[in-house]
């Protein structure tokens, strides 16, 4: 028995320091990468003909050294037709990567990388890091940070929680009154309402216009931009019928809806998919006044 | 650990459908994705979903056009399946209140699209895949579907039978993106994968960042076979410096390809003399490529795409979405100037090997979509054909999961419905087989681990199988994160480029064996990863350190397809073998993981449908 526990102690012993070997050559390994890595991006800024300097905001709860927020600064060399996603994605593969963004599609359909970019929001892989830049072109510097007005998660990443809570406020989804009897009959609909419907059916849920909006930083229950627009989508659109549009309105209504926005457009500039969201909180407030009339 | 009857990976068009399917069948259900439910890449889906509606037309035809596109590889029993059933499955997506794009008497427009032989591509402007998604996220929270959402699945939970058609899935594991926990989702009744596309083996794709193959390397590690994965499609149309998609739409209303000299190329040098610009993919993906390495593209690299004499207002009306996208991914206004275009890795044929039910022969274990392979694309796919795949099988396979009773599959899955065959079929090559990793917990990510089967043979409870994978990927972490070691990044670019250049449109043998050997170095590289960022909040390193491992298995796959499938059929071209041979390849190509070294069989391709036989003709546009 107890010949049996040295053998098994003195297996771990060598397992241990076997382990420990293998981790020191994991440690050389590891900054021979390092190396190569600031070799390959020193090789990059060297050949490049611009380098610009990209400010970005870090944060990171889980890690003592990282809790209290900072901006880190990486050069990165400029390439035609860089995207400020496609910077972020330089200098987290060359210089940290624990470089933390949301990202997909890189084709402003997936809404994940919406940042604040000099102080506007806006998509990072739409924006094109030249549109960034003086008369010259290529910008000096450029500052990458969160949401406003959302609670950070980790660097650029925001907590969506709040966003899509309001969202499904609303009731976001299709119901019709009545639907067609057969199984293979479409509800027709004119061109002229689905062109009414159609700008505000282009949503990709990215949140900047909520971030952008003066009365939802100061009221965390009003609906937002982007959920008043998703009820627009449904009560704008004839198939739905005339009984679910009147639900539509109440909620749109409420204390927190429509009457809330004060026009400032800040979300009409923002939305990068051009959504005209101030006019349909409004077209939706003269809905909700001729709706009240009928009952006077 | 979480429980419900039926768990969908995956949240794009095929995980939605497959969902609102099983909670239509009674089944409390899960969708655990690692996008929300909305950032998924069927949203940037531009063109179109195929369907049969008009009179005038009709499935059969579809189904017919659908064979031939796919240069006969597809199995006749699901082709038929998708074609019939894609119609109702289409206007349920209406009734659902998705905004199609409408002719003047209300109903849904339809527009011609390439390889078909009547204009049945239906669409919502050049968003069709934006507005199918929302339309379906919409349903299912009209139905309180439960969705995990940030919530990446790293493993299956199956048992660890010796054959792969005696095993169960009884769930999986997943990580908590947001708070770094390692969770086991119990399914009662059923796990459908619909993790979406790989495209991310290669380094020119119109895929998303997040299409990384998890579900196929995650099966194929499970023992399910991964079926023709050498049949990866280019897109002909592609903007060339992001690899962001310019729809086929353009060509289905008319848009023009012109070389560096202005030559309408696809007529003037005889590529496709009668369809022309809207001949199928591959056809025009290769024309292109010809051209330029002919001496006859722009700045030797791509071809112009021209739409400017459809006019502006049919443009806006129907391609406006193309219009931001030329402007804002390569600064041209399409109004005034053509478009710069060139192929570019967009969709993946192969994928898991499922049965028109989207079985597959692990019990227990569904796939549908991209990820899947029921056989509807064969060697090429045709546009506008992915859409109503998701939703036809996507539907079939969420129903099915939750119990619904199909009757016996026509299309069979698993080894035993291999060919025999007279001489070895082996693998053409020496595969990634690497000896064991000093670290293999850290490295590998395997799924039937050891660990799996239950103590003295007795046959483990299904919550200690998914525990005991919950435990292995618990591990799995903490070393990836606690070691020291390689960054993925670097891996993930040696792999992405090594298929771009010899996995890619144009195909040879050296090129090939090649690839495998980079992708084998990839493999005892990633040996060796590490994961430098030791935060347990929102830690993407890990994700994608976790999702390389994946890329390297399903690119391993389709490399070794390729090699051993010396002929000339759809997407797949080879330089030494110029002709379809039929008398040898009506068959599909099975790459199964066995003990850690992919093995190669082959099965039948079915092309006896319900009533008729479709007899291989030379395709010709
Ligand atoms: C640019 C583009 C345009 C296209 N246009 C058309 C068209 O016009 N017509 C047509 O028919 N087809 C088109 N296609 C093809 C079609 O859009 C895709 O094949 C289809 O959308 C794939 O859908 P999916 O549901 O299988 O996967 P996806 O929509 O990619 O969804 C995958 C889901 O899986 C999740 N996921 C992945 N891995 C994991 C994991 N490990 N853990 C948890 N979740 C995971 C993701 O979060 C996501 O929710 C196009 C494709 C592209 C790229
Ligand atoms: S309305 Fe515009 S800005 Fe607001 S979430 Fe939608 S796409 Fe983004
Ligand atoms: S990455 Fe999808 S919107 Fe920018």
């Amino acid at each position: 028995m107890s010949t049996q526990v040295t053998e098994q102690e003195q297996t771990e012993t060598e397992e241990e320091s076997a382990h420990q070997q293998r981790r020191l050559a994991e440690k050389a390994e590891r900054q021979e990468v390092r190396d190569r890595m600031r070799e390959r991006a020193e090789t990059d800024l060297e050949q490049a003909d611009t380098v610009f300097d990209l400010k970005v905001f870090r944060y990171d709860p889980d890690i003592p050294e990282k809790e209290d927020p900072r901006f880190d600064t990486f050069p990165v060399p400029f390439t035609k037709g860089m995207t400020v996603l496609d910077a972020l994605m330089y200098a987290r593969d060359h210089y940290d990567s624990s470089l933390t963004f949301r990202h997909s599609c890189r084709q402003a359909v997936c809404g994940s990388d919406a940042l604040f970019v000099n102080g506007t929001q806006h998509l990072g892989c739409k924006t094109q890091v030249v549109d960034l830049g003086d008369s010259e072109g290529v910008p000096g510097q450029i500052r990458v940070e969160p949401l406003p007005h959302q609670e950070v998660v980790k660097d650029l990443v925001v907590d969506m929680e709040h966003f899509y809570d309001q969202m499904d406020a609303v009731e976001p989804f299709f119901d019709a009154d009545e639907l067609p009897s057969g199984d293979l009959e479409e509800q027709r609909q004119t061109r002229e309402n689905r062109e009414k419907i159609k700008m505000s059916s282009r949503c990709i849920w990215c949140g900047a216009c909520m971030s952008s909006c003066n009365i939802a930083a100061g009221d965390n229950e009003y609906l937002g931009p982007a959920a008043i627009n998703k009820a627009y989508k449904f009560a704008m659109d004839d198939r739905e019928g005339e009984n679910r549009k009147q639900e539509r309105l109440e909620i749109i209504e409420q204390e927190h809806g429509v009457w809330r926005c004060q026009t400032q457009f800040s979300c009409t500039e923002v939305c990068p998919k051009d959504i005209p969201l101030t006019e349909h909180i409004q077209e939706l407030k003269r809905e909700a006044v001729k709706n009240n009339l009928k009952f006077w | 650990m979480y429980e419900h009857d039926v768990i969908v990976v995956g949240a794009g068009g095929a995980g939605l459908r497959a969902a609102i399917a099983a909670h239509e069948e009674g089944a409390d259900v899960a969708l655990v994705s690692k996008l929300h439910p909305v950032r998924s890449h069927t949203g940037a889906a531009e063109g179109g979903i195929n369907a049969a509606l008009r009179d005038g037309d009709d499935w059969h035809d579809h189904a017919y056009d659908t064979m031939k596109g796919s240069d006969y590889l597809g199995d006749a029993p699901a082709i038929e399946t998708l074609c019939e059933t894609s119609p109702e499955e289409v206007i349920q997506l209406e009734h659902w209140g998705m905004p199609f794009s409408r002719e003047e008497d209300g109903r849904v427009s339809q527009r011609p699209f390439g390889g078909l032989s009547f204009p049945r591509t239906t669409y919502a402007g050049a968003e069709t895949g934006h507005h199918l998604l929302h339309t379906m996220y919409e349903q299912v929270v009209k139905r309180g579907i439960k969705v995990y959402d940030e919530f990446y699945v790293m493993d299956l939970a199956v048992t660890d039978e010796p054959d792969p058609e005696d095993r169960e899935c009884h769930g999986c594991v997943a990580y908590d993106i947001k708070s770094g926990e390692v969770t086991g989702f119990k399914a009662n009744d059923g796990v459908v994968l619909a993790t979406g596309g790989d495209g991310q083996a290669f380094d020119h794709t119109t895929n998303a960042v997040a299409n990384t193959g998890d579900g196929p390397a995650m099966a194929y590690r499970a023992g399910v076979p991964v079926e023709d994965m050498e049949f990866v499609q280019f897109h002909p149309t592609t903007l060339p410096s992001t690899g962001v998609l310019i729809s086929e739409g353009v060509r289905g209303e008319g848009g023009i390809l012109y070389n560096a000299e202005g030559e309408r190329f696809m007529f003037e040098y005889g590529y496709a003399n009668n369809a022309g610009e809207l001949a199928s993919r591959d056809v025009v993906s290769r024309a292109e490529l010809t051209e330029v390495n002919e001496g006859r593209g722009v700045e030797d690299e791509y071809v112009y795409l021209d739409m400017r004499h459809l006019g502006d207002e049919r443009i806006l009306d129907r391609l406006e979405n193309i219009l931001h996208l030329a402007e804002d991914f390569e600064g041209v206004d399409g109004l005034v100037e053509p478009m710069p275009v060139k192929p570019g890795q967009h969709y993946h044929m192969g994928g898991i090997e499922t049965n028109e039910h989207g079985e597959t022969c692990v019990s227990g274990l569904y796939a549908a979509g991209e990820c899947a392979c029921v056989s509807v694309h064969g060697s090429n796919r045709l546009g506008g054909n992915a859409l109503p795949e998701l939703i036809v099988f996507g539907a079939r396979a969420g129903y099915h999961a939750a119990g619904r009773d199909y009757g016996e599959a026509l299309v069979q899955t698993g080894p035993s419905a291999a060919i025999e065959h007279e001489e070895d079929l082996g693998a053409p090559v020496e595969p990634g087989a690497l000896g064991p990793a000093d670290d293999d917990v850290a490295a590998d990510g395997g799924a039937t681990a050891d660990e799996a089967r239950s103590d003295g043979g007795q046959l483990a409870s299904p919550s200690e199988v998914v525990h005991r994978s919950v435990e292995r990927q618990r591990q799995r972490v903490e070393r990836l994160k606690e070691r020291d070691g390689r960054n993925h990044a670097e891996i993930r670019k040696k792999l992405q480029k090594a298929m771009t250049r010899w996995v890619n449109v144009f195909r040879e043998e050296e090129g090939l064996k090649k690839a495998l050997e980079v992708i084998k170095e990839c493999r005892e590289e990633y040996q060796n990863v590490a994961v430098s960022d030791p935060s347990s909040t929102y830690n993407t390193d890990l994700i994608h350190t976790i999702e390389t491992r994946n890329l390297i298995d399903t690119a391993e796959t389709i490399a070794l397809g390729a090699l051993a499938r010396d002929e000339f059929r759809g997407a797949h071209w080879r330089a030494e073998h110029q002709e379809r041979k039929d008398d040898e390849w009506l068959k599909h190509t099975m790459v199964q993981w066995s003990d850690g070294t992919p093995e190669l069989y082959y099965t039948d391709v079915i092309l006896e449908g319900a009533d008729k036989t479709y007899e291989p003709k030379v395709r010709s546009y």
